[in-house]
């Protein structure tokens, strides 16, 4: 990794539950009312080279997109830092103070207003910081346009002229108008068509190699996250439990829940000889309101053992440039330390 | 084997206000018993309209305007409606791609899963719960006799959708239509219902039709697949042999397109424009203007070519010899 331009310093966000007087004392009386938070965030700590793109991958719940948010700065932590390029991303108060982080996010039919053209969706974010004047807006906006490979006239039309692919390429136009270093990107594709798909990993490709951006790409694609990012990082309830250069991790992943993970993404079969026996992992992810204990896998690993009901394990660097957090690379499952 | 299932030039169309979308049209193929069948293409290449138009379910202003679906010796398409309700959720069921909107949110999963082994066998609460418990535990859920008391929002997104196939699975039908089924649910559990469903087509002999625009879930799980693009199937033949050896242009620029089979980092081989409006196709093959190999002949509509088990409506088909 180069140097870092984004770093996140032991994040925690945690939601509680918002309870009317009626609610609590229901709850104190012994009512059923849901009075724990939930643990997104727990404790996480990254950094983010320049011109670096980190994959962030986890399955639904464990936090990624609340992460995302917090690294983008339109979201406060309960607690930790962020910053970029050395200088915190929010004041005391939870308000951005950069504009140098931008966010694309998974559905470009919600994220776009319906109401003004697409024109004024991209100048609206640039002409309010200063970045260009209302008078040169409309070539400002259809600078991006054509940058993100869309007719500069289509900048006097409404989102709902364009189709899924051509309004993801406005959502990311939008993003680059406020010239970010950095671009968190949240499901960019999840929503779009396959044959789209391809169309803007190759933009996001090649605006990185353009513009020398910096992207967190949230994904639970696990095959577009190997096509797009130099490292990766796994996220279960709340934690980072594995991190290092992408094809390292995929090839020889070392977390038990990585394992898991990478054998349950369906292969594109060719052969019948390949229709091998498969056995996905059992249960389902844990509720985050109530976390198990020591290690968050341990309720389905089956490589379980005493020690990480009870330990929450810490990341080691089981190889140079990787770390994963598992009891089975510092000391074993066995008892307790 | 005799088909179970026999459709031929299935034709629904959309009579809107903007013009006639032909939603589907000219559709056919067969389905023998136990056989699963992948129905593959993206949004609006009337894959999901071909599964609702088999048993009924198109609403208006839409109809099915042309063709015969043959089952178990009658034809669905002419068959009035009171007959074709004994055969929906009994012969033939669906399994929708959200379960949350399929359950009814006010009812536990016993009471409604009684409602339908009730409304197609007279049975006592007893025997029809019964069924539903042994329902429940052929589809991996644990401790079916407790999750019968459940409600819909007590239960995850990957249980709810485990009922709804266990209520498609009631009646043991013989054909199950299964649109996105897993596309909401995350890998690891998407990878458990997928392991669950060969388990169970081949323990009962069920045939599934399996609507999906992932061609990766559906290559290690159906024995065919049918690809379909605006309406039309462009290509269909044996999964493994397709998905080896595209002879469409739409198929091998789906599969081109995908991350995994290219290196890391470069740019991905990328099917150009995006899918055409039914309501003003061009004439001709409607992949033509995204297809590198296209020329003046596909200005006509290509015929269906047939050979070796499979079919392909293309002038200039990959891998046959001119």
């Amino acid at each position: 990794m180069s140097d870092p331009i984004m770093t996140l310093d032991g994040v925690v966000k945690r939601f509680d539950p918002r309870l009317s007087l009626g609610d609590r004392i229901a709850a104190a009386i012994g009512g059923d009312v849901e009075t724990r938070s939930v643990q997104a965030v727990r404790d996480v700590t990254l950094a983010i080279g320049k011109g670096e793109t980190l994959g962030l991958v986890g399955e639904s719940g464990c936090g990624k997109s609340t992460l995302g948010r917090i690294a983008a700065g339109i979201m406060k932590p309960t607690a930790g830092t962020v910053r970029l390029a050395g200088a915190p991303v929010m004041d005391a108060a939870g308000g951005k103070l950069t504009t140098r982080i931008q966010t694309v996010f998974q559905d470009p039919f919600a994220s776009l207003n319906p109401r003004i053209t697409i024109g004024e969706t991209l100048a609206e974010g640039p002409i309010a910081h200063g970045l260009v004047t209302p008078a040169k807006a409309r070539d400002y906006a259809a600078q991006w346009l054509d940058l993100v490979g869309l007719d500069p006239s289509y900048a006097s039309r409404y989102p709902h002229q364009f189709s899924g692919g051509q309004r993801q390429r406005v959502a990311i136009a939008r993003a680059l108008a406020m010239q970010p270093e950095v671009l968190v990107c949240d499901e960019p594709v999840a929503s779009l068509d396959v044959s789209i798909q391809a169309q803007i990993v190759n933009l996001l490709l090649k605006l990185k190699r353009e513009l020398g951006l910096t992207y967190l790409f949230i994904s639970h694609d696990l095959g577009v996250v190997r096509h797009i990012s130099e490292r990766v990082a796994i996220m279960y309830l709340g934690r980072i439990v594995e991190l290092g250069p992408t094809l390292s991790v995929y090839e020889t992943p070392q977390h038990p829940y990585t394992q898991a993970l990478l054998a349950s993404v369906p292969r594109l079969v060719t052969s019948d000889a390949d229709l091998a026996e498969f056995k996905p992992i059992a249960g389902e992810i844990p509720s985050p309101l109530a976390p198990p204990t020591g290690c968050a896998f341990h309720t389905r690993c089956p490589h379980a053992g005493p020690r990480c009901a009870v330990e929450q394990p810490g990341l080691v660097a089981p190889m140079p440039g990787r770390l994963a957090a598992c009891h089975l690379l510092a000391g074993g499952v066995g008892k307790a330390a | 084997m005799s088909a179970l299932l026999e459709v031929e030039n299935l034709a629904t169309h959309f009579f809107t206000r903007a013009g006639v979308v032909k939603a589907v049209d000219g559709v056919s193929f067969s389905v023998r018993p136990g056989q699963v069948v992948g129905l593959v293409g993206e949004s609006g290449s009337g894959k999901s309209v071909t599964g609702y138009s088999l048993l009924g379910l198109v609403d208006p202003p839409g109809r099915v305007v042309g063709g015969s679906i043959r089952f178990e010796g009658q034809d669905l398409v002419t068959l009035p409606q009171d007959r074709l309700r004994a055969i929906r959720g009994r012969r033939i069921s669906m399994v929708f791609q959200d379960a949350t909107a399929t359950l009814n949110p006010v009812l536990t999963v016993g009471e409604q899963m009684l409602l339908v082994v009730k409304a197609h066998e007279a049975l006592s609460d007893k025997a029809g719960l019964s069924l539903a418990l042994d329902a429940l535990g052929r589809v991996g859920i644990p401790d079916p006799a407790s999750r019968l008391r459940s409600y819909p929002h007590q239960l995850s997104g990957g249980m709810r959708q485990r009922v709804a196939i266990a209520i498609a699975l009631l009646h043991r039908p013989a054909l199950v239509i299964a649109d996105e089924p897993t596309t909401a649910l995350d890998v690891s559990v998407q990878a458990q219902i997928i392991h669950e469903m060969r388990e169970l087509v081949r323990t009962s002999g069920t045939a599934v039709i399996w609507i999906t625009h992932d061609l990766a879930t559906v290559s290690s799980l159906a024995d065919d697949i049918l690809v379909m693009y605006a309406g039309r199937v462009v290509e269909s033949g044996p999964t493994r042999t397709i998905l080896r050896s595209p002879r469409h242009p739409y198929t091998l620029g789906l599969l081109d397109s995908v991350p995994s089979r290219n290196p890391p980092g470069v740019d991905l081989p990328q099917i150009p424009g995006s899918t055409p409006s039914l309501l003003s196709l061009p004439p001709g093959c409607p992949f033509a203007p995204r297809c590198g190999f296209a020329t003046d002949v596909c200005r006509e509509m290509p015929a269906v070519s047939q050979a070796d088990g499979r079919t392909w409506r293309c002038h200039h088909p990959r891998g046959v010899a001119a």
